[in-house]
């Protein structure tokens, strides 16, 4: 038997099989599926939808930034979501970064856009003592940090509600559906016009955790697209090199088949 | 024995290296007129393959070398600089994280290959089990580049194998503390993984020197498992198998560059991208793909030290294999019962890489059990028996015949059936 029909016939389905069984959903999940959305940078060609990341932005900057860390991102990462110089600069100088002082104190000076964002806690420690013993984990790479990436954050900003008859919730936590446990620290982050956009998009609360996760996704992965517009380039190259050397080989091995 | 090489080559300046140092005769010798069976199908290119892999491994690596800073409270961040901050580190990372995976996917394939053409028999135990030795430097290797990036899965992957260890009567616990450098995994555990991540590779590039000083002295395997019998059966190694290999490097190469430029994280657990946090067990520990199936074998026992012995076991078994298949025959091509068991061995082994993957519980336990079961019942009973009971097909005369006469079988009126062990 040539060993294609061999495969055909024994491998093949096995590897079905297998296929099946590794990909069958682990009896752990209890979870309320995440809700998928169509992002702007899904895809092999997609990008940052820059007005959405800029909203985003205000809602991280207004918002989530009073409670969230940002540690490993700078002021000038917002060059990438179409945030001109200028403003960086304006963004960056708003805030005040601790430094030590000519007179060798500590003390503080305005933000430059080469700084990391501004962290709302000095340490760890401040911040669960002033949030009820919880630590608001670092936003820079929760999109990489997280089944379901950018679905998660929208899904768990839109997930809270009163917990189902029978489930009691700790002392200082919510009931969010989507979050493991259900019992989460935060209470409901956002609210309907909890912003005022400038772009006199409404802020519907639906609205504010798509700009979000699109501007945390551009924070977790500032590189995605350079690295799809390179990877594209690429890939077309190897299937034409692939296809040259292809038909060098079928040349060179022409006289001995 | 000393002595000036008489070298045929005609540039004048590479004559007097290759009179005083005759590499490129070697190559030559080696790599262009090499005698290479005329048979080989596409699964004989990944070993060039993995060849491939190392190379871009050691590249990229020795460059994120020099952005890396192996010191816990640093370690997490300065990978994330290298993707945000140093020029291409994206490129470098996601090529060198993900080229692990690539590595054990060719590496596996290389030896699925091995198991169904038989390659691992006389002559060519040794080749083999240099091949093993690769294997298991590979998964040192792998294992302690995945904690280097100090996420919760690299410190609670690094904290659960370690612990293996401490199964061992007397002295496990010892070896556990000495891994460690301490009494967690800590500080000196990153620093000591880091400088042996960085060590074994060329440990790697050495044994694999005698992986193919070894192959060149057996020759090759061929998908018909007959050796070649002269000239008629073989090609010079370039340009025909240079050529073969490339295709199949260009095509990996599109597969590889596909998951690093649109999937880079695909084959990532999310958890490593939470810093490492010694006070905070993950929900799950899950090892690397490429571990599953071991992983699947060390929780098939209830009993820890068992566990381990057999995990062990899995990968020391593949030792005495060439001992163990006592079919004279090599390809399962020639043999109707291996072929059979061969597929039921790749089954059980994927089924155990499933089975690691999900919480020891309910069914994953029944199939986790029969497939450890299976793996060893394969090399330690069916194989050796199989040998003595399996009448296999009647082999080729030889591979000039079978691959340039009518199909695969013997001709009619040939003179005698090649015995499979026969030399040339």
């Amino acid at each position: 038997m040539r060993p294609a029909r061999l495969f055909a016939l024994v491998g093949a389905p096995l590897l079905g099989l297998v296929t099946g069984l590794a990909l069958a959903a682990p009896a752990q999940a209890q979870e309320a599926e995440l809700v998928k959305h169509d992002w702007s940078f899904s895809g092999p060609f997609g990008t940052f939808d820059r007005a959405a990341a800029q909203r985003g932005f205000q809602v991280y900057n207004e918002v989530c930034a009073n409670c969230h860390s940002m540690k490993l991102g700078y002021y000038r990462n917002l060059e990438g979501i179409g945030i001109p110089e200028e403003a960086i600069k304006a963004i960056a100088a708003a805030k005040s970064v601790p430094t030590i002082g000519d007179d060798g104190q500590p003390t503080e000076r305005p933000a430059l856009p080469a700084d990391h964002f501004r962290s709302p806690y000095p340490n760890d420690k401040a911040a669960r003592a002033a949030l009820n013993g919880a630590l608001p984990p670092d936003l820079t790479v929760i999109e990489k940090a997280r089944k379901g990436g950018a679905d998660y954050i929208w899904s768990i900003i839109n997930g809270y509600g009163e917990p189902p008859a029978g489930v009691k919730i700790g002392d200082g936590l919510y009931y969010n559906k989507y979050f493991p446990g259900h019992q989460i620290a935060m209470p409901q982050p956002l609210q309907a016009d909890q912003v005022t956009y400038a772009d006199g998009t409404k802020a519907t609360i639906e609205q504010e955790a798509y700009d979000v996760a699109t501007f945390l996704t551009y924070m977790a992965n500032p590189e995605m697209e350079q690295r799809k517009r390179i990877g594209v380039k690429v890939v077309l190259f190897l299937v034409l090199l692939t296809g040259f050397t292809y038909a060098v080989k079928r040349k060179v091995w022409a006289d001995v088949h | 024995m000393a002595g000036l090489h008489k070298s045929d080559i005609k540039n004048p300046v590479l004559n007097w290296i290759d009179t005083r140092l005759p590499v490129l005769t070697m190559v030559q010798k080696e790599y262009g007129v090499f005698p290479t069976p005329r048979n080989f199908n596409y699964l004989w290119n990944f070993g060039a393959l993995a060849m491939v892999v190392l190379m871009i491994m050691i590249a990229t690596g020795v460059l994120l070398a020099m952005h890396y800073t192996p010191e816990k409270t640093m370690a997490f961040d300065s990978v994330e600089a290298i993707m945000r901050d140093v020029n291409y580190g994206w490129l470098l990372r996601y090529a060198h994280a993900n080229g692990g995976s690539m590595f054990f996917i060719v590496v596996y394939v290389h030896i699925f290959r091995g198991l169904y053409y038989g390659s691992y028999k006389s002559p060519r135990e040794l080749l083999w089990i240099l091949g093993v030795v690769i294997m298991l430097l590979m998964m040192a290797t792998a294992f302690m580049g995945y904690v280097l990036p100090w996420g919760q899965m690299s410190f609670w992957g690094a904290t659960v194998i370690t612990n293996l260890f401490s199964a061992f009567p007397l002295v496990g616990e010892h070896i556990v503390t000495w891994l460690w450098g301490g009494f967690s995994v800590d500080n000196p555990t990153l620093n000591r993984f880091f400088a042996l991540h960085y060590l074994l590779p060329f440990v790697l590039i050495a044994v694999i020197f005698l992986h193919v000083a070894a192959l060149h002295i057996t020759g090759s395997n061929n998908p018909l498992g007959i050796e070649p019998k002269g000239p008629q059966d073989t090609l010079p190694f370039h340009p025909y198998y240079t050529m073969k290999d490339s295709v199949g490097i260009c095509v990996f190469m599109i597969i590889y560059a596909l998951v690093v430029f649109f999937a880079p994280n695909l084959f990532g657990e999310p958890d490593n991208y939470i810093p490492a946090n010694p006070l905070a067990t993950p929900a799950e520990i899950v090892p690397e793909w490429y571990f599953l199936p071991f992983y699947a074998i060390l929780r098939a026992v209830p009993n820890k030290l068992g566990g381990v012995l057999l995990m062990f076991g899995a990968i020391l078994v593949l030792f005495v294999l060439p001992w163990l298949d006592t079919s004279p025959v090599r390809s399962a091509k020639f043999r109707p019962l291996y072929r059979i068991f061969f597929w039921l061995q790749l089954l059980s082994c994927l089924v155990l890489g499933a089975v690691g993957a999900h919480r020891p519980e309910g069914i994953w336990v029944v199939l986790g059990r029969v497939g450890t079961a299976w793996y060893f019942l394969h090399f330690l009973v069916i194989l050796p028996v199989l040998g003595k009971i399996e009448r296999p097909l009647p082999l080729p005369e030889s591979i000039s015949r079978a691959v340039l006469g009518h199909g695969g079988g013997p001709l009619p009126g040939g003179v005698a059936t090649a015995k499979p062990m026969e030399k040339i």
